[in-house]
């Protein structure tokens, strides 16, 4: 098993080397030139001058990839062109509020999702199906931005039930200490922080749940339909075992299977959908702030963020990846 | 008083855009305790369906229909409310199928997949129902059972898992065993292992047996009683001798007639049934095997074939049967007797001597 | 043996391929697509989405030749009739069916107009997706399949350079080749086309590998038909039913996300020409005047994608061999 886990993570270094040198060549083809990507596109032809001498951006390009390089494996990725900070920094703030909102979404895509699909597959051809399938299709085809937009108006701005941005109200005075809002109130016993910062959570998490949810259900629903249709259920039948054994124990226990890849391979398109939400909803997360940086053509950030996103992907492909080891028997590393 | 009797037993399969298919069309049979009883016929013929509806396991769906009765003991099972039928499988009625390696959880070990059915009926837990799922692997010749209860069925070979499977069947010492085509799947040598060891069991325990098959061989081997099925009804019923010696349904002949022998003569030809299963008439319109019958006669058409007792444990649905003098062809008998062959070269002959023989019992 | 020998002999071994390959055909190809056209005849879902698709593409076709107003002619202004920045956009009216826009344009016309530029934007996308995918893929698929070790590891690296791709969430993968291109239409067209190249690589690769085992290429191999000659004219042609259903389920999540990217400012800069991922982007600050703006633009998104989707599912279904009798 641990062979296997180092086997696997030796096999992202190739991965990850093709794609800081992509990144590299990405930085270097941008319109303007690797100046405009450090200094935005209203620097002065003094200060281009000035940065090609300071950073040596006239030397050879291989020498140029060995210092990005360098820069890359000491973590330093630069300067936003719009706030002046660190990179590295804005991500750091940024990301706890995206983790926050990924997971919202998430429960609650599992939440309802899984029970609906079983449901679904149980009652073949009734209403709930019909229901669900259609409901399924439909998620996936409305945009997130659009819905976002659409709940912020009905929930938030109509019917004043939930807030319309930001992560929490301005007026409690929350004291941070992971910048996991909900977190932190619960460390520090704010309890009126906590909950404000999990109201703040419903609607964004709403919006980006419905192609996670959307995809859940339709993946349970198939895969609980061909496991009911197995032997070993009849099998289970034949035993005379409760109805709640036989669900538990037999279907659901395999049926969730490729559902689990599938909720996986699901975090990318979190990721996504973050960055429509969050701009929506002000939400202050690094999806909110990677669309601000392709607006104002913030470079660095854009080219830093991406960075750290691709890796952070690719981990949690690999986790995936392993866990599913863990759980089918079948697939087991001996 | 019969353990299971079952009567008129019926299965219907609509659905929308095909055909209505009866599986099964009155079929009746009855089990007495500690009996070995085979349900024998080829495929399609609905022996497995019948199986299923006895112990409750078809869809439920709008689209399946069944009626008849299946009196267990007193109770029928086919009416009977889903918590007591729950109650009653696995602990007064147990199945074996016929694929061991899709009938076991794949990801449940094989130790659970026993517990829990003695957790279900006999109460068991804990350490104690992992003892006794080891002596019940062990019962059935699984060499170094301890170790077997964490394994996965994966890890098992196909002889192990069906007795796996068998031990998890007699795990709750039930009354009645089903086993549908139980070596089917499996290597020639293991069948005959695991054929022993169901005798075996059933012999120990007094369990009833109905062995679900369309080999004869098997037949031959274990079953006291055998009732042949063809399109979903049984066409005869006899214990296993005299359905051996003196068949006297046309298909049963047919059946052991096609039964390649080792001291048949070289050059001797198989005698296949002519025609196939398709070549069938539903039974409300006369018997269903009349279109491949080489002893047909005009009153097999029109109506179903009446059911003809001969003895209490012998029957067949036949108006123009194998006459009792004339066995199945052996190759002793060939010279002498008028051997009805399922071929058609002694058609015509069977013919005029049977029917004197069907007017006969008509009248009677 | 002599040359003619040699040609007559060759000639007898490719007839033999032919029947091989046409009984075949017969079997599968004729036989496949028929079943699968009544299937679908007979499913509502299927139905449903052919007619929405039907709709779509008359009214991308032939709309803009009958509208009744240009789609950038800003009449509103110039009638006096809108002035948004005082929140005054009129409705929906006898003359203009879905009232004006932002910048004083019929609604109805850029409605119309922008069906044939999402329908561009989809198709051409796909288009890209499909082509640049198939290639590698296919490639990728033929050499691991058919050729040896060297076909082996030229298939390890078309699937790393793939794997690259598939490192970034689509819509980060679409914006990074954006920023490169900068903003506009065929931009987005080019970026929503590369994100979608992972899915038909993987299809045609995966199709292509099961295929090389099949007995009739192996069948064809040892006649001594040339691989590549085995990849083109039999292999190709029987991968085409998943690609087909893949690219109509693709086209569906184009146009979302082609509307994703104008709203994220990286659609076409000329707001003037309709498309209705633009429309709806720059419908948002105007929610609060005529919240209706941006709900006519979501809804055609929402119902055009729903069609292919819809129809794409259902060819799946239709196209699925393990369903076939």
């Amino acid at each position: 098993m641990f062979r296997f886990i180092v086997r696997r993570l030796l096999q992202l270094v190739p991965a990850l080397f093709g794609l800081s040198v992509l990144l590299f060549i990405w930085l270097h083809k941008l319109p303007g030139g690797p100046e405009s990507a450090i200094l935005g596109e209203r620097a002065t032809p003094e200060m281009r001058a000035a940065i090609r001498e300071n950073l040596g951006l006239d030397e050879p390009i291989l020498v140029q990839y060995g210092r990005f390089m360098r820069r890359l494996i000491r973590l330093d990725l630069g300067t936003s062109i719009s706030t002046k900070r660190e990179v590295t920094t804005e991500f750091l703030e940024r990301f706890p509020g995206t983790v926050e909102l990924a997971l919202t979404a998430m429960l609650i895509a599992v939440a309802l999702g899984i029970p609906l699909g079983y449901l679904a597959a149980r009652r073949r051809g009734r209403f709930l199906d019909h229901v669900s399938v259609a409901g399924s299709l439909i998620g996936v085809c409305v945009p997130v931005f659009f819905l976002a937009y659409v709940l912020k108006a009905i929930f938030a701005e109509h019917l004043h039930l939930f807030p319309s941005s930001g992560r929490q109200d301005p007026t409690i005075n929350a004291t941070r200490v992971t910048n996991f809002f909900v977190l932190d109130g619960l460390l520090t016993r704010e309890w009126d922080a906590a909950a404000d910062a999990l109201w703040h959570l419903v609607l964004p998490g709403l919006a980006l749940a419905s192609i996670p949810l959307a995809v859940i259900v339709r993946i349970t629903r198939a895969s609980v339909l061909e496991v009911l249709g197995e032997d070993y259920i009849r099998t289970a039948e034949a035993k005379g075992l409760t109805e709640r054994v036989v669900r538990n124990r037999h279907v659901l226990r395999n049926a969730m299977l490729p559902v689990s890849t599938t909720i996986g391979l699901l975090t990318g398109g979190l990721l996504s959908g973050a960055v429509l939400t969050e701009t929506v909803f002000a939400f202050s997360g690094i999806g909110a702030f990677v669309a601000d940086s392709i607006s104002h053509r913030d470079y660095p950030v854009l080219m830093g963020f991406i960075m750290i996103i691709a890796v952070i992907f690719v981990l949690v492909n690999l986790i995936v990846d392993i866990s599913y080891s863990l759980i089918d028997p079948r697939v087991r590393v001996r | 008083m019969a353990l299971l009797e079952v009567e008129e037993l019926s299965v219907t399969f609509r659905q929308r855009g095909r055909r209505t298919v009866r599986a099964v069309d009155g079929v009746s049979f009855s089990v007495d305790a500690g009996e070995v009883v085979g349900l024998v016929g080829e495929s399609g013929c609905g022996k497995s369906v019948t199986s299923l509806a006895i112990m409750g396991l078809l869809p439920r769906q709008a689209g399946v229909t069944v009626e008849g009765r299946a009196d267990f003991d007193g109770t029928d099972l086919l009416r009977v409310d889903r918590r007591t039928m729950r109650d009653i499988r696995g602990r007064d009625i147990a199945m074996i199928f016929q694929d061991p390696l899709s009938s076991l959880n794949p990801v449940l070990p094989i130790g659970r997949q026993v517990t829990e059915v003695l957790a279900r009926h006999r109460g068991l837990s804990g350490e104690a129902a992992r003892r006794e799922a080891a002596e019940l692997l062990d019962r059935v010749g699984i060499p170094d059972p301890t170790r077997r209860l964490r394994e996965y069925p994966h890890q098992l070979s196909g002889g192990m898992r069906q007795r796996a499977l068998i031990a998890i069947a007699v795990a709750c010492r039930p009354r009645l065993l089903i086993a549908d085509e139980p070596t089917t799947a499996l290597d020639v040598t293991i069948q005959a292992q695991i054929l022993e060891l169901l005798k075996e069991l059933v012999r120990d325990s007094g369990t009833a047996l109905i062995m679900i098959t369309h080999d004869l061989g098997v037949v031959a081997g274990m079953c006291d009683t055998v009732n042949v099925l063809y399109a979903g009804r049984v066409v005869e019923t006899a214990r296993r001798r005299p359905l051996f010696t003196e068949p006297r349904h046309p298909y049963t002949v047919g059946l052991l007639n096609s039964i390649p022998r080792l001291d048949g003569g070289r050059g001797e030809r198989l005698s296949p049934i002519p025609g196939s299963v398709r070549d069938v008439l539903p039974w409300a319109d006369g018997c269903a095997f009349a279109p491949r019958c080489s002893r047909q006669v005009p009153s097999c058409v029109g109506g179903p074939p009446a059911l003809v007792l001969t003895h209490t444990d012998r029957s067949y649905r036949c108006v123009n049967p194998v006459p009792p003098a004339a066995g199945p062809a052996t190759p002793a008998d060939s010279g002498t007797a008028p051997a009805p062959t399922a071929g058609g070269s002694a058609a015509g002959e069977t013919r005029t001597t049977a029917v004197p023989a069907a007017r006969e019992e008509e009248s009677a | 043996m002599s040359m003619t020998e040699r040609a007559r002999r060759k000639a007898e071994k490719l007839d033999r391929l032919g029947e091989l390959a046409a009984a075949r055909d017969d079997e599968r190809g004729v036989s496949l697509w028929q079943e699968a056209f009544r299937r679908l005849r007979r499913n509502p879902a299927a139905i449903v989405g052919a007619v929405i698709l039907g709709i779509f593409l008359v009214v991308a076709v032939l709309g803009p030749f009958f509208v009744p107003y240009g789609p950038t002619d800003t009449i509103g202004i110039r009638e006096g009739l809108v002035k948004s920045g005082q929140g005054i956009i009129p409705g929906p009216s006898a003359d203009h069916w879905l009232g004006f826009d932002h910048q004083g344009r019929d609604e109805f016309s850029r409605l119309v107009v922008g069906a044939r530029q999402t329908l561009l934007v989809g198709v051409v996308s796909t288009l890209i997706g499909l082509a640049v995918g198939a290639v590698i893929g296919g490639v990728a698929g033929a050499a691991a399949g058919l050729g040896g070790r060297w076909g082996r590891w030229v298939d390890g690296i078309l699937m790393r350079v793939i794997d690259m791709m598939l490192a970034l969430p689509s819509l980060l993968l679409a914006v990074s080749i954006a920023a490169l291109l900068g903003a506009g239409l065929d931009t987005v067209m080019i970026a929503v086309g590369l994100v979608s190249v992972p899915v038909f690589a993987r299809l045609l690769r995966g199709s292509m590998i099961a295929q090389s085992n099949s007995d009739y290429v192996l069948a064809a191999i040892s006649l001594g038909v040339r691989r590549s000659k085995v990849a083109l004219s039999h292999v190709l042609p029987n991968s085409l039913a998943p690609v087909i259903v893949q690219a109509t389920l693709t086209l569906a999540t184009a146009i979302i996300e082609a509307a994703a990217l104008s709203f994220l400012g990286l659609g076409n800069p000329d707001t003037a020409v309709p498309e209705w991922g633009v429309m709806l982007a720059d419908a948002q600050p105007y929610l609060g005047i005529r919240p209706a703006l941006a709900i006519y633009p979501a809804v055609a998104i929402i119902v055009t994608a729903l069609g292919f989707t819809l129809l794409g599912e259902a060819m799946r279904e239709a196209l699925d061999p393990k369903l076939r009798k």
